[in-house]
């Protein structure tokens, strides 16, 4: 099996072969002397070299992670031998860009009406969740095209709530 | 000693309380609301009642079904836990006129400490150190002639407020309306009381509180304070006790003031009295928290008292089982509050399943929960998850326990602020105990190190991401089981019918 994983924009390519007992493992063609174990679901146990690594796995909405010790990097694995999942690209700096609702709360104060123009970082609309205010900046610096949301309007996660041009 | 009790609160501190009673022979009574079924504080007490829909005003806040279900199922006395109904001396009366022992002070200390304007004025006569400001409730104009006369910047505060909710810093008279609004709105919704008062801002001051215990024969100890300077808006991140600060002359003042607050309120039970502390040491009455707090652990830890235990044997009227010269401290004890917020992005609450729980353990190390794998953190409460308290010989050896004790703590599935203790610990100013409440505030402006080692460490990453890919699919094609989020990345390709295939040529 072949993977590339790419992390930090950077890819690295994973060849993974089961043979009875292990997995032998090349990363980038290399060798890659590795005794993995997986412990419980989601938590591998890696043996490089003698050093012991505890390696977590999760995802947190859209993120894949993966936790060595405690940095934690967000993944994203894939078959090269796949036409489909080569998009996943950044969404550009140019043009309209929107402001989303991080996680489901209510609109409590809108900052910026339709038309006002405002800088990168300038708050727009205030949301409450979980007893918090919390403030939703300006992705970019422009005018605020639209709002899709009004004060009291309760909100999804990603949700969204005005866009920027 | 009562024989039920109801606790009227949920996440950890409902565990806290249950684990008390557990120990004391004591019948547990627990109450949820609609989306709290499963949470942990249900399936371990011995009784679990619904009172109401997610929104906390009619569940856990339902004065009327909470005691209700306490008269039904028979509970002598409830305990409030903090937050909820803890400083609500309405509920405190209501519960008296039901004919059951509310676990805490008076009503009349609740509603003279609740009241900051009350509390000032009284803690002013009673001879307690005060920061200049207002004794009472203010109308804008009167706030900006106050934040003129004792000088900017100046603290407005709601008059009703704790946890930070309604609390602004002004720092020019321009900034005055805008914030007293923001203030009172933000009052208004949470405490349901407009009343905004003004304080001298003291700045950089250190937050050092001390915990009192009073029984109801008269008797008013003080257990030691607890430093929590560490803290983002206004809410407490990391406490610990001893405070680095405070000596033994220090601590007998302090406690001595906290005493005679504390007696001059007529206040039994636990109770917190904060104190700002300027660099020069001295002290100034912040408010009186009227109701067991978050961070008790670790005076207990130091004590090597029962709070809880301590609470329900005061309530029942025994009287406190020590005197003032029984207490010493020893060791020094820290606990951070985990939250379910994530501290890249602003704080900003996280919720959702808890997909994967390992919990630290070992020497010195205890963790009060309310989660468990597999739990879904709903969005309707504060984003509390657990605390993580170690205790050790002296300040050195339990920051080191604690880096050692977050090393093991995993929390997968959502944002926590775990990341953020690493960072706080080894910070030399936290080290060397060099704190104020601006401390955190500083260190977020500035960018975390980034690990030499990341290179290799992100090769590890990489393969162990193939590798959970690559075993998760295998488990996928013995049992049929459900694919793992990474796995199916991979799936959305067709690498599955490859992995078939060499599944079969290895055999």
């Amino acid at each position: 099996m072949i993977y590339e994983v790419t992390i930090a924009e950077k890819t690295y390519r994973v060849e993974l072969i089961r043979t009875a007992e292990r997995w032998n493992c090349k990363l980038d063609g290399r060798e890659w002397p590795v005794d993995v174990v997986s412990i419980q679901n989601d938590v591998l146990s890696l043996l490089l070299d003698g050093k012991s690594y505890e390696i977590k796995q999760e995802t947190v909405g859209a993120e894949a992670n993966v936790v060595v010790g405690h940095e934690r990097f967000g993944v994203s694995v894939r078959d090269p031998r796949s036409f489909r999942s080569r998009k996943r690209a950044g969404a550009s700096e140019q043009g309209v860009k929107k402001i989303t609702a991080p996680m489901p709360g209510k609109v409590v104060r809108i900052l910026a009406g339709v038309g006002a123009q405002v800088e990168a970082g300038q708050s727009v609309i205030v949301i409450e969740a979980m007893k918090m205010q919390n403030e939703l900046k300006a992705p970019k610096s422009g005018i605020v095209k639209k709002l899709n949301v009004a004060e009291g309007a309760a909100v999804e996660s990603g949700q969204s709530l005005a866009e920027v041009e | 000693m009562f024989s039920k009790v109801l606790i009227a609160n949920r996440g950890e501190i409902a565990l806290r309380v249950i684990r008390a009673c557990r120990e004391m022979g004591i019948a547990s009574v627990a109450i949820f609301s609609e989306v709290d079924r499963s949470a942990l504080h249900v399936t371990q007490a011995d009784e679990a009642y619904l009172v109401g829909p997610a929104a906390a005003r009619e569940s856990y806040l339902n004065i009327a079904k909470v005691l209700e279900v306490a008269q039904r199922c028979g509970a002598e006395a409830i305990h409030p836990g903090y937050g909820f109904l803890s400083e609500n001396a309405q509920f405190a009366r209501a519960c008296a006129q039901a004919g059951i022992k509310f676990i805490g002070p008076p009503p009349s200390a609740m509603e003279l400490m609740g009241s900051k304007t009350r509390a000032r004025s009284a803690m002013l006569a009673a001879g307690v150190p005060m920061v200049p400001g207002s004794a009472r409730g203010l109308s804008l104009a009167e706030a900006e002639e106050m934040a003129a006369s004792v000088g900017f910047p100046v603290m407005i505060k709601a008059a009703a407020g704790g946890g930070g909710k309604g609390m602004r810093l002004v720092k020019a008279p321009a900034e005055m309306k805008s914030s007293f609004e923001t203030a009172q709105s933000e009052a208004l919704r949470s405490f349901n009381d407009g009343e905004i008062y003004v304080e001298k801002f003291i700045e950089n001051p250190r937050h050092i509180e001390i915990q009192v215990l009073g029984d109801e024969h008269g008797n008013v100890v003080y257990l030691g304070e607890r430093e929590c300077s560490v803290q983002r808006r206004h809410q407490k991140v990391i406490e610990e006790a001893p405070s680095a600060v405070v000596d033994e002359d220090m601590r007998r003042r302090m406690g001595a003031v906290a005493v005679q607050a504390a007696q001059s309120a007529g206040y039994t039970n636990a109770g917190t009295i904060e104190f700002l502390v300027d660099a020069k040491s001295n002290f100034y009455f912040l408010e009186m928290n009227t109701r067991l707090q978050v961070e008790h652990p670790v005076t207990e830890l130091v004590t090597g008292l029962d709070l809880v235990h301590l609470q329900l044997r005061i309530a029942s009227g025994e009287k406190l089982p020590f005197r003032q010269e029984d207490i010493a401290l020893r060791g020094h004890a820290i606990e951070c509050r985990v939250y379910a917020e994530d501290p890249e992005n602003n704080f900003f609450p996280s919720p959702g399943k808890i997909t994967k729980l390992l919990r630290p353990s070992g020497p010195g190390v205890r963790e009060d929960s309310g989660v468990y794998e597999g739990w879904t953190v709903p969005l309707d409460y504060d984003p509390m998850l657990a605390k993580l308290i170690v205790y050790a010989g002296d300040r050195a050896t339990a920051i080191a326990r604690m880096q050692r004790a977050l090393d093991e703590y995993f929390i997968g599935g959502i944002k926590t602020n775990l990341p953020l203790f690493r960072r706080i610990l080894q910070h030399p100013d936290f080290v060397a105990a060099r704190i104020d409440t601006g401390f955190l505030d500083r260190l977020l402006a500035t960018k975390a190190d980034v690990s030499k080692e990341t290179e290799a460490v992100a090769q590890i990453a990489a393969v162990s991401a193939a590798l959970f890919a690559a075993t998760a699919s295998q488990k996928n094609n013995q049992n049929g089981g459900s694919a793992t989020e990474i796995n199916k990345q991979a799936e959305a390709s067709s690498w599955q019918r490859t992995a078939r295939a060499e599944g079969v040529r290895s055999k």
